[in-house]
């Protein structure tokens, strides 16, 4: 990962061909509550996006410094400080929104792409390129984020940053809200579908069986 | 009082599942339910260390950071403050403490659970469901007594969620599932049905 240090492939990269959610699988944790309307949704990304690429940049000023016994007690004592930040910037200005997304601001200190990509990249590289992989790592979490928030948004109350767009039946229009896309599972159908969608297209990714029958297996017999 | 106790806890395992409701350790579930086996030492491991975290920064809350929590010590100046934003600070630290004192302590008295549950250990501090835990604890100003039951519910409620997962997965890689979906999509589908499963036990109630 470091010997590429050409900041256009590390801004993008981690969007499509290296995405940290579908790829990679790490971050999911705190993000999909906040996915069912779009508000939430850009603030999270935006907060996450920052405190990914700050928390690269201060952790690979002072990765010269930092003992390896105790670089995980020191990345962390990083993220929470940005995160606190982040928290306390909400609730001073954006008071409605953080309490919506109540406990998830705080969840940002354990979100694993924040702490990945201090251990993976901000501690072998140089301050600007890790504040661009942060960047570029925040827009990759944001791209998924944001699908998610629009479609969820969008199906399951007809409206965009809670401006109607569909007109709704209960407002005499012709929209039938679908309830089921403000529900939790409805975030995970659709994760499963961005990532069959991103694999459809980029065949390297898919992954391979753990399990074959044998030739001429019957289907009884393959239990 | 025991009713209390008993609706609390049923709701943090079933109702309000940290897993299936709120999303949280979905990068663990996911990446450490291949096999029943780890995802029953992980759950375990996540139960011991909810049922120590979550009344431990209740604790730290109630007379270290809230308004006036100090003020046991009986000097002015310390009854005033409000520390209560070096919360994330402090909970993080707790749970990274009682971590690494949980596997040191494993080590020396018990070390047949500490090689089973080995890796998992180190991997438990980063578990977003702890960390949410202690502070769905916060928000909703949970008592000593209660911080104690949400904290077993709570870790009851995922080690469950994702033995089950891994019950599910042992059996999926049988199965002739559609190239961009092996592996990371149909887990997460089936994920959402679980959880789709769970949504039919939010009217229960005690």
């Amino acid at each position: 990962m470091a010997d590429n240090m050409k900041p256009k492939e590390l801004l993008f990269g981690p969007i499509l061909d290296n995405n940290p959610i579908a790829l990679q699988i790490i971050g999911i944790c705190s993000a999909l509550a906040v996915t069912s309307n779009l508000n939430t949704t850009v603030t999270m990304a935006l907060a996450l996006t920052l405190v990914t690429a700050f928390s690269n940049f201060f952790v690979s000023s002072i990765r010269n410094q930092i003992p390896s016994s105790i670089r995980i007690i020191v990345q962390m004592t990083i993220i929470a400080s940005l995160v606190i930040v982040v928290d306390q910037f909400l609730r001073a200005y954006a008071y409605s929104i953080s309490k919506q997304l109540s406990v998830f601001v705080g969840l940002i200190i354990t979100n694993c792409i924040v702490m990945g990509r201090a251990e993976a990249f901000a501690m072998k590289s140089p301050p600007i390129p890790s504040f661009i992989d942060g960047i570029g790592n925040g827009l990759g979490y944001s791209f998924i984020l944001i699908i998610l928030g629009f479609t969820r948004e969008l199906l399951g109350a007809g409206s965009l940053f809670g401006i109607p767009v569909l007109s709704k039946v209960t407002d005499g229009g012709w929209y039938i809200p679908n309830g089921l896309m403000l529900l939790p599972p409805s975030a995970f159908f659709l994760i499963g579908f961005i990532i069959w969608g991103i694999r459809a297209v980029k065949k390297t990714q898919v992954e391979k069986d753990s399990f074959t029958p044998a030739a001429h297996t019957r289907a009884s017999e393959a239990f | 009082m025991f009713e209390h106790y008993l609706s609390l806890f049923v709701r943090a395992v079933f109702v309000e599942n940290m897993a299936l409701a709120f999303f949280l350790g979905m990068c663990t579930f996911i990446a450490i339910s291949k096999k029943i086996e780890t995802a029953i030492g992980l759950g375990i491991a996540v139960v011991v260390v909810q049922v120590l975290t979550v009344p431990m920064n209740n604790l730290i809350l109630h007379y270290l950071l809230n308004e006036g929590a100090l003020a046991w010590t009986g000097i002015d100046a310390l009854a005033k403050l409000d520390l209560r934003f070096l919360g994330l600070l402090s909970y993080i630290g707790v749970i990274a403490a009682i971590v690494q004192i949980m596997e040191m302590v494993l080590d020396k008295y018990v070390p047949s659970l500490y090689n089973a549950l080995g890796i998992f250990l180190p991997l438990i501090t980063v578990n977003c469901a702890i960390m949410g835990a202690s502070l769905f604890m916060v928000e909703r100003d949970y008592d000593f007594g209660e911080s104690v039951v949400y904290g077993l519910g709570a870790g009851v409620g995922w080690a469950l969620a994702i033995t089950l997962l891994a019950g599910i997965r042992e059996k999926l890689k049988y199965s002739d599932v559609p190239d961009g979906l092996k592996g990371l999509g149909i887990t997460f589908i089936t994920v959402g049905l679980m959880s789709l499963g769970f949504m039919s036990f939010s009217g229960v109630q005690l």
